[in-house]
């Protein structure tokens, strides 16, 4: 070339948002001031605090001290309710998931369906597990089938959501080819989007079991039965050595249920 | 016999992908169905089984009238379409065993699909069409174990335990080398000279449909710009279907792959001569 042209050496991304250097300023300011006076908001009792700390310790303290012994028969049963209220409701859960998760993909329902399955999953997950256990443990008392109940329903919305996105990202190809031999819809569903969605739904319900595990224990405190009445039976009575021995029985199980299901995954593939 | 009238398909889109196309095909022939993309190849022959809805006009297979059908009778006549796809469209988590067996899906009720109960008969074609198509040592591997080439003989062996009247094959060779583009071609081609099937193949490829077709349509924008013998495809034709910058590149694009695949052939002969 005959005369070289003199390219800029600096450069800045445009801003994105605001375009106005001054609005850019104020909303910032405004931001941080805002935060300011929020944090300033919250009230600090400064000398409970200090109370606290030696509370805290104590919890501490029967956390590095477990006392599995004088609570055994306790924690025991809660135990093996928790693990039942767990399965049975996984299990319940995942089946009544499939259908619903079948009919809120919206590569396969016709519309109307689709409107009634997203709204059930929509229901389930809007309310959480601890408002649906108190409303369950008001309806039918205190005990695990409350909390059975609770996580059956926690279950719906989790599994059939991820399900049904699950068969929304789906190969169309494979279905349109099984719907070109002459297949009826639940032939498709059985030969075409199964084989596809199978891994992944046992992977999910393998999930859902060791989160409903954590959630029995969350439940159980407003009444729900199993591990969590125990642990809370043991915190009311600041028996911390009982309640450090429920807390590092649930992370045991749950790293085990961790280690299990990201095991039985990889088999699955 | 396939007859196909006036058919015209406008997408909602407002594109039109079809207008007015019509022809006939007698039974045991094999058309070529030629274009560049974007021509409405692939929204021809789904509008004969009707994976597309078309917008207007006809298409007559044995005097059925396949666009006048309810939901329950088009899957009857599906039943007699068989289908052969681009990428396969294999289920890749299922069998071999398990794919071409689907083929039966439209005979057979749910429940004996679902426990894979299927008639004997079903079985024995399936194991005769394996063997047909050089896979019987691969019955029980999953699809996805399988090269492109043999997912292909599964894909075919799919549409044939159809027993179906009519094949649409959907860019047969699009994913293969050409090499084994070529085999897939001659092994379809003479399955339908075999049972005087006839069969419409979508292919981009020109020398190909040429070599191994009796008969060509030329399919540009929606409409049918040439229908004759696969001779009477003169340079003239090509470059009005593809316009000429394309067709020279396509020319010059299978020139390097037939010399290619002489060189790689005069290779491996030098090899066994020394062995």
């Amino acid at each position: 070339m005959a005369h070289s042209q003199v390219w800029p050496d600096t450069w800045s991304r445009p801003p994105r948002m605001i375009r106005s250097r001054p609005w850019r300023i104020i909303l910032a300011a405004g931001a941080i001031l805002y935060l300011i006076l929020a944090i300033g908001s919250v009230d600090v009792n400064w000398t409970r605090v200090s109370e606290g700390w030696e509370r805290g310790a104590r919890f501490i303290g029967g956390f590095l001290q477990p006392d599995f012994t004088s609570r055994w028969r306790d924690i025991s049963t809660g135990l093996v309710e928790s693990l039942t209220m767990t399965l049975t409701s996984t299990v319940v859960g995942v089946l009544i998931s499939v259908p619903i998760g079948l009919g809120a993909a919206r590569n396969l329902a016709p519309r109307w369906l689709y409107a009634i399955c997203r709204g059930i999953i929509a229901a389930s997950r809007a309310l959480q597990e601890i408002i649906v256990a108190i409303f369950f443990v008001a309806l039918f008392g205190f005990g695990a089938f409350a909390g059975f109940l609770t996580l059956s329903f926690a279950t719906i919305g989790f599994i059939a959501k991820l399900l049904a996105e699950d068969i929304e990202d789906m190969d169309p190809a494979q279905a349109e080819a099984i719907r070109a031999t002459g297949a009826s819809w639940w032939q498709v569903v059985n030969y075409a989007v199964q084989p596809q969605v199978m891994p992944r739904l046992l992977g999910l319900s393998l999930y859902r079991l060791d989160i409903n595990f954590r959630e029995s224990a969350v439940i159980g405190i407003v009444g729900a039965g199993g591990i969590g009445a125990t642990l809370n039976t043991a915190l009311n009575r600041y028996e911390y050595g009982s309640a450090g021995a429920i807390l590092l029985i649930i992370i045991a199980i749950v790293m085990i249920a961790e280690y299990a299901s990201g095991h039985l995954r990889r088999m699955l593939k | 016999m396939l007859s196909i009238r006036n058919l015209t398909k406008t997408y909602k889109t407002g594109d039109r992908a079809l207008s007015d196309v019509s022809f006939d095909l007698p039974s045991g022939q094999v058309v070529g169905l030629i274009g560049p993309s974007g021509a409405g190849k692939s929204t021809l022959i789904r509008c004969i089984n009707r994976l597309v809805e078309p917008t207007s006009g006809r298409v007559m297979l044995n005097d059925l009238d396949i666009t006048a059908l309810g939901p329950r009778d088009l899957r009857r006549a599906r039943r007699r379409i068989g289908m052969i796809f681009q990428e396969y469209a294999l289920v890749e988590r299922l069998t071999v065993m398990e794919n071409v067996l689907s083929g039966r899906l439209g005979y057979v009720p749910f429940w004996r699909s679902f426990t894979r109960r299927f008639p004997g008969a079903d079985i024995q074609r399936a194991y005769r069409l394996l063997d047909r198509v050089g896979l019987s040592a691969h019955v029980d591997k999953r699809a996805d174990a399988l090269s492109g080439g043999q997912r292909q003989r599964v894909g075919i062996a799919r549409a044939l335990e159809q027993e179906p009247d009519l094949l649409l094959i959907d860019e047969p060779t699009a994913s293969l080398d050409p090499r084994t583009s070529r085999q897939i071609m001659r092994l379809i081609t003479e399955i339908c000279r075999e049972s005087a099937l006839p069969a419409i193949i979508n292919i981009h490829d020109v020398l190909l449909a040429q070599q191994f077709t009796d008969r060509i349509i030329g399919l540009q924008a929606g409409r049918v710009v040439f229908d004759g013998p696969p001779s009477a495809l003169t340079n003239a034709v090509l470059t009005r279907i593809y316009g000429a910058e394309d067709w020279t590149a396509m020319q010059k694009s299978a020139a390097e792959d037939a010399q290619d695949e002489a060189q790689a052939r005069a290779e491996a002969d030098r090899l066994l001569e020394a062995l």
